[in-house]
């Protein structure tokens, strides 16, 4: 199968001397939901910039869909749509407009960007404002804005600097919806830079942890899971706990509501554990595992790094 | 991108400048029409008949050419400076520079848009002059070569102002310390005739005066330098900054990390 993306030996090295990129190398597959996770200032930007064309790389190979940026940048671009971290687009324009010339700058003829405008408008429920000033928008209704707009001219990659930050926990499911949609439907390889790891967690399929400029590991996110030495079950309690009992063989400790947290080690069987709870008389009432597993790898990896 | 692709891109970038100007039109195509019809009447109609003839025209018919190109030179220049650091700005400038727009393609939507502002403003200066003269056209190419390529030319200096500039008041310098200086000094209320010789050997660095003479000549036939010295050198300072331009917009100056 062919990579959507491949980088090679990507190196940065800022006009100020700091050097955002170690020699960095990673390849997404076609159709691949991909997530760069990393620390502010990892240089997760800084990459997506390279590959948009932001930001000019110091040395290094791009290649989108085979197309190498510095040899066929003009068709490496046409398989692009960006969403950066920031709103960039212009605050007077009106939103159908803003998608519109969007298509337009991708010489699609007027008739045909109208009607990918108003596919896109519509499926991101920003019809109803498509003559409103964009300035005018909520903060969440601009991020959706910004999506329609790089994916008017149907991208097959979809690049996304922290396309949920400062969004509510309702739009950001229903964006992680369309997100889903549109790669397992249209088939777009969507490549995402994010802080929330339950987002990475919940929607992509392969992994990056990048910090301080170099890659700490590129894999699926089953293998990194894996690599999780025990998993954290929360219980609910019918009667709540002070103190967390004597548990053989676990590691727990009681949460704010009077429940257990519980360290599983991977492989050990839970069946003893609730054998523990029945014969001390604790009625356990739900089980769920504890989201942000990714969490605490990322936070161990990069700890690790340092 | 094939031609018809990019065609639609530049027909793109044209379209949206238009509609910028034409959005905030009270800014950008009211002023300069209210400005020259104060020049038109406090220096045409009141003072002009005191100073009498110049260069055998009526003092009016005389400055009617020079405030014309004085309104094609600043609309121009600032059309396109204001539109393209506007953008750096507000950082939609990333539009483009992540889509598969060539650069020249930029450069000439940009130029474009200035352009057709300058001739805008022009058309509605021209048409204003209406009121308070006779305007009889002595050479039509040379007028309209001589105000295309001046258009053209301002707006590549706007363009350049725009990639060097990292605030606004940037894009307020040029215009009121260089810009405004030497259009008055070019020739546009006076024939450097009038001056002596030393001076006028000064104005003739100026290249401002170059352009509004040669208007002058292809609307009334009377000019104080060669006119095909005046295209050779508007063409030469086109293509210089057209080429400089371009190299800024490749290496990213401004809109590239």
């Amino acid at each position: 199968m062919n990579n959507a993306l491949s980088i090679q030996g990507l190196r940065k090295v800022y006009s100020n001397g700091h050097e955002a990129l170690k020699d960095i190398s990673l390849d997404v597959e076609q159709g691949d939901f991909f997530a760069l996770l990393g620390p502010n200032g990892a240089g997760k930007s800084t990459t997506l910039g390279i590959v948009s064309s932001l930001v000019g790389k110091t040395s290094g190979c791009v290649k989108i869909f085979d197309y190498d940026i510095d040899t066929d940048i003009v068709k490496a671009k046409m398989q692009l749509g960006v969403v950066p971290q920031e709103f960039n687009f212009n605050q007077f324009e009106k939103v159908f407009d803003i998608v519109v010339t969007q298509a337009g700058y991708y010489g699609i003829p007027a008739d045909e960007a109208k009607r990918s405008a108003e596919k896109y408008l519509k499926k991101l429920r920003l019809w109803d404002k498509r003559d409103v000033a964009s300035r005018l928008l909520s903060g969440g209704m601009k991020r959706r804005l910004m999506i329609a707009r790089a994916l008017v001219h149907e991208p097959r990659i979809l690049l996304l600097d922290e396309p949920t930050a400062g969004v509510d926990i309702e739009l950001r499911r229903s964006m992680w919806e369309f997100m889903k949609e549109l790669n397992e439907q249209q088939g777009t390889t969507i490549i995402l830079t994010t802080h929330y790891l339950e987002e990475a967690e919940s929607l992509c399929r392969n992994i990056a942890i990048i910090d301080q400029g170099s890659i700490l590991a590129n894999t699926s996110k089953k293998e990194l899971l894996s690599n999780l030495h025990s998993e954290t079950f929360v219980l609910d309690l019918a009667q709540p706990l002070i103190s967390p009992p004597l548990l053989p063989g676990f590691v727990s400790r009681v949460n704010r509501e009077g429940g257990l947290e519980v360290d599983i080690p991977q492989g050990q069987s839970i069946n003893m554990l609730f054998s523990i709870l029945s014969q001390s008389g604790i009625d356990v009432v739900s089980i769920r595992a504890r989201a942000n597993r990714l969490e605490e790898l990322f936070v161990r990896m990069v700890e690790e790094g340092k | 991108m094939g031609p018809y692709r990019t065609l639609i891109a530049f027909q793109t970038i044209v379209v949206r400048e238009i509609r910028r100007f034409m959005r905030i039109w009270v800014q950008t195509l009211l002023p300069p029409a209210i400005t020259m019809a104060l020049y038109f009447v406090v220096f045409g109609n009141l003072i002009g008949p005191r100073i009498g003839e110049m260069d055998g025209h009526r003092y009016m018919d005389f400055i009617v050419p020079g405030l014309i190109m004085m309104s094609v030179i600043t609309n121009s220049y600032s059309n396109v400076v204001s539109s393209f650091f506007g953008m750096k700005f507000q950082k939609s400038i990333e539009e483009l520079v992540v889509s598969p727009v060539p650069n020249w393609v930029i450069l000439t939507g940009y130029v474009a848009g200035g352009v057709t502002r300058g001739l805008a403003v022009g058309a509605i200066v021209t048409a204003l002059s209406l009121g308070f003269t006779d305007l009889q056209v002595h050479n039509a190419l040379v007028m309209v070569a001589v105000v295309l390529l001046t258009a053209i030319l301002f707006s590549l200096g706007g363009f350049i102002n725009a990639m060097f500039a990292t605030k606004f008041d940037d894009i307020s310098i040029v215009p009121t310390f260089i810009l405004t200086p030497l259009t008055y000094l070019g020739g546009v209320f006076y024939s450097i005739s009038m001056l002596p010789e030393f001076w006028q050997t000064v104005s003739k660095v100026n290249p401002i005066l170059y352009m509004v003479n040669t208007f002058r000549y292809g609307i009334l036939g009377v000019t104080d330098i060669d006119v095909g010295f005046a295209f050779t050198m508007i063409i030469g300072f086109t293509v210089l900054l057209f080429g400089y331009s371009l190299h800024l917009l490749n290496k990213g100056k401004g809109i590239r990390s």
